[in-house]
C-alpha cells in the first residue's frame, strides 16, 4: 500500500542536541502513506529524544531537514505542526490537575480542525473512542492524566489519536507498563487509526507490541543513528539476538560519556 | 482613654467645632486619625455611648500596638497614616473624577463587559449603583423568614442589643494594630443575624446593597448564625475597585451556633495602589460549620489569614482561598484554625499564583489545644509560579498539644511546567491558550464552589491577567 511518489513524512540528516550534547547523530528516515514503521533501540539511545524533537519540543537544537507531506516543519512550533497532523504519543504523558479531560479534548479538536468543533458531535465523536477503546465514560469529567494509572494514561494518549485523525502518528514507548490486555485494547486502537491515507512511526524497545501491530518497516536506532533497516523479521531477530550483536557488526564508538548524555537528554524528554 | 477623659474631649469639641454642624467638620476634615477624629464619626453617626467609648479604647489600642513584624515590613512601614481620610460621608464621595481613573482600570472594566454605571460606581465616581431593585425583592423575600440583612450603621441602630451582644467577641481590638484602627473608626460592613432553624436559601450578596459606605476603608461586618441555621454570604466582586484611598482594613466577625453553618465567600480585587489588611475570624459552636471561600486578586499589599475557632464538639472549618499576583503585588494570605474542643476538623486549601515580578506568600496556624482528641487537620498549600522573577514562600506553623490527633500538611511549589506546555501544544493549542489553561485548571477547585456568575466573571478576569504573559 505504499506510495512510492512523495513519502508521507521524512528527516534527513537530522541530528539533535541539547545543552551542546550532540543526541541524535543524522537521521534520515522515510515514511510513506499506508505505512507502519517500528524504531526499536536499547534504552539510552535517543529514541526519546528523536521523537520529541520530531514534535517540536523547545530544548533541542535540531539541524537537518524535517519534512510532512513535502513541506519543511522543522522551523515550526510544536502546536503548528500538530495542526498540520502530526501527533506524539508520549511515554510519560503529562497530568494537568483542573483540566478535564473532554474540555482539553474539546479544544484540542478544534484546533486541529481549525474551527470549533459543537459539543454534540464533539460527545459523540469522544463516546465512540471510549467505546473503541472500553474506556469508562466517567474519564470525560476526570482531570487530564491527574491521578491516572500506566494503562489508563496510554489508553488516553491513543484515543487523542484517534480523535485528532493525524497523518502521521508517533508513538513513543506506547506499549511500556501496560499488561497484556492494556496492549491488546492500545494495539488495536493503533490498527484502527492507521489507513492507507496516514502513516505511524512507534518507537519502542520491546518487540511485544509488533505481535499486534505490523510493521512494514523495522529500524534500530542505536547511539543517535538509524544503524540497520529491515522487514518485520529484522523485530523477531532482535528480540532472540537483543542489541550486542548489531553493535560489534557496525562497529559503532560509544564512550561512556556519550552514553551518559544520550540518557540524561533521553531523561529531560521524558520530563 | 477613661470615661471622663471622653467627656473632656466632647467639651472640647463642642467648643472648638461648634457642635451644631458636624457635617461641616466632616467635609473640612483634615487627613490623620486622633480622638478628635473618632469623636466626630461616632458623633455624626448618633451612636449609643458603649460605641463611642469602644472606638475611643481601640484608637488608644491602635496607638500603642507596634507594626506587625512579618508579611512585608517595608510596605507595612510605607503605610502613613496622617496621610488618610479616616472618615469621609457618603454623599462627599463623589471625589474621584473619571477623567482621574488610570487607564488600565478604565480597560478592564471594557473587556469584562461591565455597564458604565457600574463602572463609574467601581471607581468612585458615584456613591450609589442601581442595584436596589433587586436588593429590595431579595429583602422581602428574607425578611418573611425573620432574618435581618442589613449595612453595619443600621444594624446598630435598629438592632442594638443583638450588636451588642456579639460586637468585638471575636476580634477584640487589641487583636492587632489593624483591627484596633478598624474598631476605632469602622464604617460600613454588613450585619446578618439568621434566627434559629432557618435556612437562607439564596446567597446573601453585598453587592445587591453596596453604596459607598460598603466599598468603605474600613468595613466592620457581622454574621450571627443561631442554631441550627444555615447562611452564605458573598462580598467583594471581581471587577477592579479603584480607590484613591490607600488603606483598606475591614474586620469580619462570623458566629456559628450549635449546628449552624456559615459559608463566606469574598472576591477582592482592589486597584494596585491599595493596602488590604483584613481580619476575618469566626467562632464555630458545637456541630457548627464554617467556610471561607476568600479570592484575593488585588491590592498592592494583603494581609489576610481567615480564621476559625472551633469551640464546640465537632465543629468543622474550612478555608479555601486563591492568591494572584502580578508585578507589583504582594499576597500574604493564608489560615487560621484553632482546634479548641476534641473531634473537631478543618482543611486549608491555599493555592497561589505568582506572575511577572509577584510575589505571594502563605501564612498558616494550626493549633490544637490540650485536651482536644480526636481531632483531624488537613492543609495543602500549592504556589505556581510563571516566569523567573516570580516568587512564593510558605510559613505554616503546627501548634499541637495533643497525641490523639491527625495532622496532615502537604506543600507543593510548581513552576508552570515546559512539559505541560509542550503537551498542550503537541495537540495543537497555541501557547497563550495552554498557559491559560493550566492557570484556570490550577484555580478549578476554588473556582468550582463560586456561584455561576462570580466563576464566569474570574474566569475571564485570569484571562486578562494572562494576556500576553511569558512563561
Amino acid at each position: 500500500m505504499t506510495d512510492q511518489r512523495r513519502p508521507l513524512f521524512a528527516c534527513r540528516n537530522l541530528r539533535v542536541a541539547i545543552e551542546d550534547k550532540q543526541i541524535v547523530k543524522g537521521a534520515d528516515l522515510e515514511i510513506y502513506a499506508g505505512q507502519k514503521h517500528a524504531l526499536m533501540g536499547p534504552n539510552g539511545s535517543g529514541k526519546s529524544t528523536l521523537a520529541a524533537a520530531l514534535m517540536g519540543h523547545p530544548a533541542y537544537q535540531v539541524e537537518g531537514e524535517i519534512l510532512l507531506e513535502g513541506k519543511p516543519i522543522q522551523e515550526l512550533p510544536a502546536h503548528e505542526r500538530a495542526r498540520l497532523g502530526m501527533f506524539l504519543g508520549f511515554q510519560y504523558p503529562v497530568a494537568v490537575p483542573g483540566v478535564s479531560v473532554a474540555n482539553f479534548l474539546r479544544a484540542a479538536v478544534s484546533a486541529r480542525r481549525g474551527e470549533a468543533v459543537p459539543i454534540k458531535e464533539f460527545r459523540r465523536e469522544l463516546f465512540a473512542g471510549f467505546e473503541a477503546l472500553r474506556i469508562d465514560r466517567s474519564f470525560a469529567g476526570r482531570y487530564l492524566n491527574d491521578g491516572f494509572s500506566g494503562g489508563e494514561k496510554k489508553r488516553l494518549e491513543i484515543l487523542q489519536m484517534l480523535l485528532l485523525k493525524p497523518s502521521f502518528a508517533l508513538l513513543d514507548e506506547t506499549d511500556s507498563g501496560l499488561d497484556i490486555d492494556a496492549l491488546k485494547v492500545v494495539s488495536e486502537g493503533v490498527n484502527l487509526a492507521a489507513g492507507p491515507h496516514n502513516a505511524t512511526l512507534l518507537v519502542t524497545h520491546y518487540q511485544r507490541i509488533l505481535d499486534y501491530v505490523k510493521p512494514d518497516v523495522v529500524h534500530v536506532f542505536m547511539d543517535g543513528r538509524i544503524v540497520r533497516s529491515g522487514g518485520p523479521e529484522l523485530a523477531v531477530e532482535l528480540e532472540a539476538r537483543g542489541y550486542d550483536w548489531l553493535d560489534e557488526a557496525t562497529a559503532i564508538e560509544a564512550n561512556e560519556t556519550d552514553t551518559a548524555a544520550v540518557a540524561a537528554a533521553d531523561t529531560a524528554a521524558k520530563g | 482613654m477613661k470615661s471622663d477623659q471622653i467627656d473632656n474631649l466632647n467639651a472640647e469639641y463642642q467648643q472648638k467645632y461648634g457642635f451644631a454642624d458636624p457635617e461641616d467638620y466632616v467635609h473640612k476634615a483634615p487627613k490623620g486619625v486622633n480622638h478628635e477624629v473618632v469623636e466626630m464619626i461616632s458623633r455624626y453617626k448618633q451612636e449609643p455611648d458603649w460605641m463611642r467609648e469602644f472606638r475611643h479604647q481601640a484608637f488608644d489600642v491602635f496607638e500603642r500596638k507596634p507594626m506587625p513584624r512579618w508579611g512585608n515590613n517595608e510596605l507595612l512601614d510605607s503605610i502613613d497614616f496622617d496621610d488618610i481620610h479616616y472618615y469621609i460621608r457618603p454623599t462627599d464621595r463623589q471625589a474621584t473624577d473619571w477623567e482621574d481613573v488610570p487607564d488600565n482600570i478604565k480597560q478592564t472594566f471594557e473587556k469584562l463587559g461591565i455597564p458604565e454605571a457600574e463602572q463609574k460606581f467601581l471607581a468612585g465616581v458615584t456613591a450609589q449603583y442601581e442595584s436596589e431593585v433587586v436588593y429590595h425583592s431579595i429583602r422581602e423575600d428574607i425578611e418573611q423568614l425573620g432574618v435581618i440583612f442589613t449595612d453595619m450603621d443600621s444594624g446598630l441602630r435598629e438592632h442594638p442589643e443583638i450588636v451588642r451582644k456579639y460586637w468585638g467577641t471575636v476580634i477584640p481590638p487589641d487583636d492587632n494594630k489593624f483591627a484596633a484602627l478598624n474598631s476605632a473608626v469602622w464604617s460600613g460592613g454588613s450585619f446578618i443575624y439568621v434566627p434559629p432553624h432557618t435556612k437562607v436559601e439564596i446567597p446573601l450578596q453585598a453587592y445587591f446593597r453596596i453604596n459607598a459606605e460598603n466599598m468603605g476603608q474600613f468595613e466592620r461586618t457581622l454574621i450571627i448564625c443561631d442554631e441550627g441555621s444555615e447562611v452564605h454570604y458573598i462580598e467583594g466582586c471581581t471587577a477592579p475597585v479603584y480607590s484613591t484611598n490607600s488603606l483598606h482594613s475591614a474586620v469580619v466577625e462570623l458566629i456559628a451556633l450549635e449546628g449552624a453553618h456559615i459559608r463566606y465567600t469574598t472576591i477582592q480585587n482592589w486597584s494596585n495602589n491599595i493596602f488590604n489588611l483584613v481580619t476575618k475570624r469566626a467562632h464555630a459552636h458545637r456541630d457548627a460549620v464554617i467556610e471561607w471561600v476568600d479570592g484575593n486578586i488585588g491590592s498592592k499589599l494583603t494581609m489576610k489569614y481567615p480564621a476559625v475557632y472551633l469551640l464546640g464538639e465537632r465543629a468543622h472549618g474550612e478555608v479555601l482561598s486563591i492568591a494572584y499576583a502580578g508585578s507589583g503585588q504582594h499576597q500574604d494570605a493564608g489560615a487560621k484554625m484553632i482546634h479548641a474542643a476534641p473531634n473537631t476538623t478543618s482543611r486549608i486549601v491555599s493555592k497561589s499564583i505568582s506572575k511577572g515580578e509577584g510575589r505571594t506568600s502563605y501564612r498558616g496556624l494550626v493549633k490544637i489545644t490540650k485536651g482536644s482528641t480526636g481531632c483531624k487537620t488537613n492543609v495543602e498549600c500549592d504556589a505556581l509560579l510563571i516566569g523567573s522573577r516570580s516568587r512564593s514562600d510558605t510559613f505554616p506553623t503546627m501548634e499541637i498539644a495533643e497525641k490523639d490527633v491527625r495532622v496532615e500538611h502537604e506543600a507543593r511549589v510548581s513552576k508552570l511546567a515546559d512539559e505541560q506546555l509542550f503537551y498542550l501544544q503537541s495537540r495543537g493549542i497555541d501557547p497563550d491558550q495552554a498557559r491559560l489553561m493550566i492557570v484556570n485548571g490550577f484555580i478549578e477547585p476554588f473556582v468550582r464552589e463560586l456561584p455561576m456568575e462570580y466563576a464566569v466573571e474570574l474566569n475571564r478576569l485570569i484571562e486578562l491577567e494572562m494576556e500576553g504573559s511569558v512563561g
